[in-house]
């Protein structure tokens, strides 16, 4: 796809981050289809989608820690990148501070600069009491802070974290976001794949990824706005062939129609009202809509030979 | 008054001198779906095994349709566990066939064989494929399969659907919703505050104890955050520092700032002469669960 402007597209001349038509190729499998991406200083941004959707193929490339097969990448030096990998990134055998003591001399940090700085997200992340605990014992919401922790220590030009609150229970997540946003204050071009778009709806800039591919990108508004069709919301699901462009959402139904006004596919008269929709409603209807579109190419088959 | 599906009455769980539950009532009807929402730590997971008959009570009653938990009860409980309970080098299909031999459902002579009608379309396409092998979104319809397969009369999930894109959640959403409508009772445990939204009552556990239940409309009443917006790019962050400095963390929101428990006025004085709008705005179900448990963890101060 070509995407003149996606969402992290700061203004003229500002410095940029990130990835020009990348594609990743595993064997037979793309597992990343030219996919263009841009992390901007001082912000962050998101990349949405499920399992296999290519957030965490995408992210290793960011982290320059898988090549491209074809397209462009765009990266600091390697000792102005943080990463963290899904799965915290930490050694459970070692405590705490020794975890981060070890990750300073890779950054080759200063000891006392490294010490000064672990003492104060330590701290500001209620973690200061766990310092000589080892990090196999710690919950996985402290795990994964350390994770963050340990990836910005080095105030990284670039910080790429790979679903750093799936799973993390919401008091841990809003210490996590405070790390977040503390290394994009700091000047951070912060990117980070999660799989909850009220998550993505907190960044700035949106990346939704499906089998490989980008589904939509830009702010969160440029994707709501950029949604195809019309969404209504009805108690009840719809009959027939409606039935397969509705799905639940706060315990009513959500009916997408492909062609705006076309609001006759099932829907029994006024049942529907007209709803506007948000990033959660926009990313669902784009992977209905591919769903839709490859059930009707494979002559209505099921989802086999899907993206896996 | 009907029989409750399942039933607490001040129910506590102690380990040494701490709580970990305490004093929790609870009751959950037919066709109801509850949610449970709580920090780690909050007491979700020392209640649901209480409920499941894994852990005695220190004091209180638990009760699963009338009775005190037992093997009996376990067979109409359907149980989907964070690490989904499947075997991952079976199938679905002999996951399945594993699950309904224990509960007793087909106590057929010889091979258990499931009937493919058992496994909802959407899994029939990887009947060959070992549970390891399939896609996160698809072990975890297998997890709702097998939970539902012996048409529980009591669900009890804990933390559904992480890590799946919103149109698989919807789906597995749709499961629950289509079981509850049949009669089923639902208890679900969530760290996501828009899954919570589809539930019908949720309750929030902080410290062992229940502290505050209703609806996610009832819940946030009329709780208020205060809204920081700065204008330029990157703008927002020397009032992000001004607010830590002040004692009044905020909340990164896009290019706003939104900060819990402190009024306009005072995150006005705050940001000093940093340009910016400053406005009151309702609280979301997150930020009202953040205060609620942040209270909760205040008044029990350590002694």
């Amino acid at each position: 796809m070509t995407a003149p402007s996606p969402g992290p597209a700061g203004p003229a001349g500002r410095e940029w981050w990130g990835t020009d038509e990348a594609s990743v190729r595993y064997g037979d499998r793309l597992a990343l289809d030219h996919v263009t991406f841009r992390a901007v200083p001082g912000r962050v941004s998101a990349v949405v989608g499920g399992d296999g959707a290519g957030r965490t193929t995408l992210l290793r490339c960011l982290a320059g820690a898988l090549a491209v097969s074809g397209g462009q990448v765009r990266l600091p030096a390697p000792l102005r990148i943080g990463y963290l990998s899904a799965g915290s990134g930490t050694y459970p055998d070692l405590s705490v501070t020794e975890n981060l003591s070890f990750r300073a001399s890779g950054y080759r940090l200063p000891p006392a600069v490294a010490g000064e700085r672990s003492r104060e997200l330590l701290e500001r992340t209620g973690l200061a009491g766990a310092r000589d605990r080892l990090t196999g014992q710690l919950s996985g919401g402290m795990r994964q802070k350390l994770g963050v922790i340990a990836s910005m220590l080095h105030q990284p030009d670039l910080l790429v974290l790979d679903e750093p609150t799936t799973g993390v229970d919401p008091v841990s997540r809003a210490d996590l976001w405070w790390l977040i946003a503390r290394a994009a204050a700091d000047g951070a071009a912060v990117v980070l794949a999660t799989s909850y778009l009220d998550e993505a709806e907190r960044a700035a800039g949106v990346l939704a990824l499906d089998a490989g591919r980008a589904l939509a990108s830009g702010t969160p508004e440029e994707i709501v706005a950029a949604m195809p069709g019309t969404l209504r919301v009805s108690d009840a699901p719809p009959d027939g062939e409606a039935r397969r462009r509705a799905w639940r959402r706060g315990g009513r139904w959500r009916v997408w129609d492909p062609v705006p006004g076309d609001g006759a596919g099932g829907l029994a008269g006024a049942a529907g009202a007209a709803l506007v929709p948000d990033l959660q409603d926009a990313v669902t209807v784009a992977i209905l809509a591919r769903e839709l579109a490859g059930a009707r190419a494979g002559n209505g088959g099921p989802e086999g030979g899907g993206p896996r | 008054m009907t029989q409750a599906l399942a039933e607490c009455a001040g129910v506590s769980r102690r380990f040494g001198h701490f709580a970990a539950v305490d004093g929790v009532d609870l009751r959950l009807g037919r066709g109801e779906v509850v949610g449970l929402l709580g920090a780690n730590g909050a007491g979700k997971t020392t209640l649901i095994r209480m409920l499941l008959g894994l852990l005695a009570t220190s004091a209180g009653e638990v009760l699963l349709f009338g009775e005190p938990p037992s093997r009996r009860t376990r067979q109409r409980l359907g149980y989907v566990p964070q690490a989904l309970g499947l075997y991952d080098d079976l199938t679905p299909a002999e996951n399945l066939a594993f699950s309904e031999a224990a509960f007793g459902t087909h106590p057929g002579r010889g091979g258990h064989r499931v009937m493919p009608s058992a496994l909802p379309e959407s899994l029939r396409t990887f009947s060959r494929t070992v549970v390891g092998s399939l896609p996160l979104g698809v072990q975890r319809s297998a997890a709702f399969a097998q939970a539902l397969a012996h048409q529980p009369d009591l669900l009890i999930l804990d933390e559904p659907t992480s890590g799946v894109d919103p149109l698989a959640r919807a789906r597995l959403w749709e499961t629950v919703a289509v079981a509850a409508a049949a009669g089923t009772g639902v208890l679900v445990t969530t760290h996501y505050m828009d899954e919570a939204q589809e539930c019908d009552r949720l309750m929030v556990m902080a410290d062992g104890r229940v502290v505050a239940e209703g609806t996610a409309g009832q819940i946030v009443g009329d709780a208020r955050v205060t809204v920081v917006e700065t204008v330029g790019t990157g703008s927002w962050a020397p009032a992000f520092a001004a607010l830590e400095t002040a004692g009044l963390p905020a909340a990164l929101v896009g290019r706003t700032l939104r900060v819990p428990g402190a009024d306009p006025a005072e995150v006005r004085r705050a940001l000093g002469p940093i340009e910016a709008s400053v406005t009151g705005a309702p609280a979301t179900l997150e930020e009202r669960f953040f205060e609620l448990t942040l209270t909760s963890s205040r008044t029990k101060a350590p002694t």
